[in-house]
């Protein structure tokens, strides 16, 4: 997934391999990530392919299944496998997981502690952040999720980057082997103000810590520990707003009077019968824009911390 | 191993300031951000009190400095304590009877202080510390105990700010260079905010390795902020239209190690389009010609225009002392070897914030340089361009995966019972076009 690894790096030369990890593009909102195995086939509405007519294109190539029906295949990326991950539990998206890397100053070489690993989809871009030298320690009290999160990191080859611990971070708070050596800590846990004291302990001055929570009492609650020994407490909310975009023409007063009855049965009509109203009654075609209806209206609060630097 | 390996990390990332470093300061709590470049000779004016930089040489960022009067004048004095905590306790006591608290007791008649500026002057001459002063104000203000607790502590940090202003030193990062630009100066930033730069890097999967084509007419925190993820491996070229490379002086701002700034790469895009052999052919006249250029248009702008940021930003007077050691500078023209390898390969992913540069023929002439399925991901401060330019993608099936997207950041105001959005919030950082490129051969 990352380009460190210089065989899987994406080029005009690479080639699509036996065992490389693809992600199958059928539309914007359907996706699906597939391991490619010179036997298998997929199979979809679009009918069924055959992974061996896939071995040796490039990554970013339509493929077509037995019906004609067609597919690209991607190369994957933290922010595709975003996407296709399987929810094992509520997952952070690209708005929040770009906001909390750039803003616990993650770069490479970083140590970096998580809890809860959740289903990983931040957990790959804070690899990606860290990479090539740096670690990403994640830790879940949830053993079968950790097992899957590690299934997961091998999958995406980011196992060297990451190490999935079995841990209640609540509960123990982190292992004492990382005392004062992170950089930054994320904490996305029901009680985040239960482990707040323990990430204290394990960053170093000047050191940033976010908590991820999607209720305010938390995020009060959250605040009035982090006083104690933190400082530029902060805490944000940050949503995306996607927007429409086609080609309309405008109409304007020459046309059939008893037809106009708004914007909407004027498409329809403007589509059908296209020419042969006179064409003076139209302007050029525009390009327009508007904000998609629905949206995401609310992930959660991200709180942010720097440890004060006392010595 | 362990050790060697943290120590690396260290040289990459220092967490102490030495000679030459590059600073963010922070006067009281956000009211003023300065860049500055430590040296003994620089100083920082706050309020009409110059202080020598001298004293934060050494210290790990993060510190905090307080003005202090001295003999020979006003100087900065490192905070070590921990006075915080107690005023914490002292404020969870007195929550109860405060609740029946309210303003209606109080007069706006300007004779609420007893203490005159006479008096103030007097304690100063006397060596009052700062902290000294605001608490006299607060023993000689009749009104103080009438406040509600929360306007209290309102009126001690407005006296403090005056009083006993602090600096907070900070490590300028892509983080807090955009914001200290986005709060001052947006226009040099193209109105750029945290959130839209966080997700031009996102979405173009800028990491380790990665060979990050940039079009940057943002002033360089784009290719500061890319150059931040590569982390001294790949490269990020920054090319540019006609003969003239844009300014990317932000990039000084970033305490960068020479493995880093020797990544940064300058192109123009002719280079990058034109086929192989007339590359190598020019490229030797060019690269006499361009170490004379690079010289002459780092120069200049590496002196003037960092002092503008300080001076215009703030009253400092920090002569931009270079770092003792011979330092790279970033923005070399890149080498025919490596034009050579972008060409073979690709480049892996795609960054334009050029809002004076029409989108559409430059995603035209840029996208072809990508590798097939890398991301890209345009930045803009106006809708329009970015909707076009989709459109055409869409119908000449150049990408997939197209999407425009708006972030929305607002902050909160975190206090006990007084829990709210920010009164003030930025309404608009920015518009992005991603996507993917697809193979079409």
């Amino acid at each position: 997934m990352l380009s460190m690894d210089p065989g899987k790096k994406i080029s005009f030369q690479r080639r699509i391999c036996d065992g490389d990890l693809a992600i199958v593009y059928e539309r914007h909102d359907s996706m699906k990530a597939v391991k490619v195995h010179e036997g298998s086939e997929l199979q979809n509405r679009f009918g069924v392919f055959k992974h061996a007519d896939w071995i040796g294109k490039s990554f970013g190539s339509k493929v077509f299944s037995n019906k004609g029906g067609f597919i690209y295949l991607l190369a994957p990326t933290p922010e595709l496998w975003t996407l296709v991950l399987s929810h094992r539990t509520q997952i952070l998206y690209i708005a929040d997981i770009s906001f909390v890397i750039s803003y616990l100053e993650v770069i490479p070489g970083c140590l970096v502690l998580e809890s809860g690993t959740g289903s990983g989809s931040l957990t790959t871009s804070l690899a990606r952040a860290v990479a090539p030298t740096g670690h990403v320690h994640t830790f879940d009290f949830h053993e079968q999720r950790a097992a899957s999160a590690r299934e997961d990191f091998e999958r995406t080859g980011l196992s060297s980057l990451i190490t999935v611990e079995v841990r209640d971070i609540q509960g123990e708070g982190f292992p004492d082997d990382f005392r004062g050596l992170a950089d930054s800590v994320f904490l996305d846990l029901p009680q985040p103000w239960l482990a707040i004291p323990s990430a204290g302990k394990m960053l170093k001055q000047d050191g940033i810590l976010c908590s991820f929570s999607p209720c305010i009492e938390q995020v009060q609650r959250s605040c009035e520990t982090l006083k104690a020994s933190f400082t530029d407490i902060r805490t944000f909310e940050v949503l995306l707003r996607t927007y429409e975009v086609k080609e309309g023409r405008m109409e304007y007063g020459a046309g059939d009077e008893s037809d106009s009855l708004g914007p909407l049965p004027c498409k329809r009509r403007q589509c059908s019968s296209d020419g042969s109203i006179g064409s003076e009654s139209f302007s050029a075609p525009v390009i327009m824009a508007r904000p998609c209806s629905e949206t995401r209206g609310h992930t959660g609060y991200l709180t942010f911390a720097r440890l004060k630097c006392l010595q | 191993m362990a050790e060697e390996s943290l120590k690396i990390a260290s040289i990459q990332n220092p967490r102490v300031t030495c000679e030459g470093s590059s600073v963010l300061l922070d006067v009281n709590d956000g009211d003023r951000l300065v860049f500055a470049r430590l040296s003994t000779a620089a100083t920082i004016k706050i309020g009409n009190k110059k202080c020598s930089l001298g004293p934060m040489i050494g210290c790990p960022f993060g510190s905090l400095f307080q003005v202090e009067s001295g003999p020979k004048g006003p100087y900065l004095s490192r905070v070590v304590s921990t006075s915080e905590g107690s005023n914490t306790q002292r404020k969870d006591n007195s929550q109860l009877k405060d609740e029946l608290k309210d303003n209606r007791a109080i007069i706006d008649d300007n004779t609420a202080q007893s203490l005159s500026g006479e008096d103030i002057d007097a304690m100063r001459r006397q060596g009052a510390a700062g902290d000294e002063i605001v608490e006299a104000l607060i023993a000689n203000s009749s009104t103080f105990e009438k406040k509600t607790l929360f306007s209290q502590e309102k009126y001690r940090l407005r006296k403090q700010k005056k009083y006993a202003p602090r600096v907070l030193m900070r490590r300028p990062f892509a983080r807090s260079i955009c914001e200290a630009y986005f709060k001052k100066h947006p226009a040099r930033i193209g109105f750029m905010r945290i959130d839209a730069l966080s997700l031009l890097l996102s979405m173009a999967n800028v990491g380790a390795y990665s060979d990050v084509l940039v079009v940057d007419m943002v002033g360089g925190i784009l290719t500061g902020a890319v150059a931040e993820r590569l982390g001294g491996t790949g490269y990020v070229c920054n090319t540019y239209l006609g003969d003239t490379p844009y300014s990317m002086d932000i990039v000084r701002i970033f305490n960068f190690s020479d493995e880093i700034n020797r990544r940064i790469m300058r192109s123009p895009l002719s280079n990058l389009c034109s086929s192989k052999s007339k590359t190598s052919e020019h490229s030797e006249k060019e690269n006499a010609l361009s170490s004379v250029s690079t010289e002459q248009t780092d120069l200049p702008s590496g002196n003037g225009t960092t002092d503008t940021i300080l001076t215009s930003m703030h009253e400092t007077n920090s002569s931009l002392v270079d770092k003792p050691c011979k330092s790279t500078k970033p923005g070399e023209r890149a080498s025919p070897e490596i034009l050579e390898s972008w060409k073979q390969n690709g480049f892996s992913s795609l960054i334009i914030a050029a809002p004076e540069l029409d989108t559409w023929k430059a995603v035209q002439e840029l996208l072809p340089l990508l590798s097939y399925s890398a991301p890209f991901a345009i930045y803009h401060q106006y809708l329009q361009p970015l909707a076009t330019c989709m459109h055409k993608l869409q119908v000449t099936k150049m990408a997939i995966g197209l999407q425009i997207s708006e972030p929305w950041l607002r902050e909160y105001q975190v206090l006990p019972s007084r829990t709210h959005p920010c009164m003030q919030m930025s309404a608009f950082g920015g518009y992005i076009l991603s996507g993917m490129r697809i193979y079409s051969g």
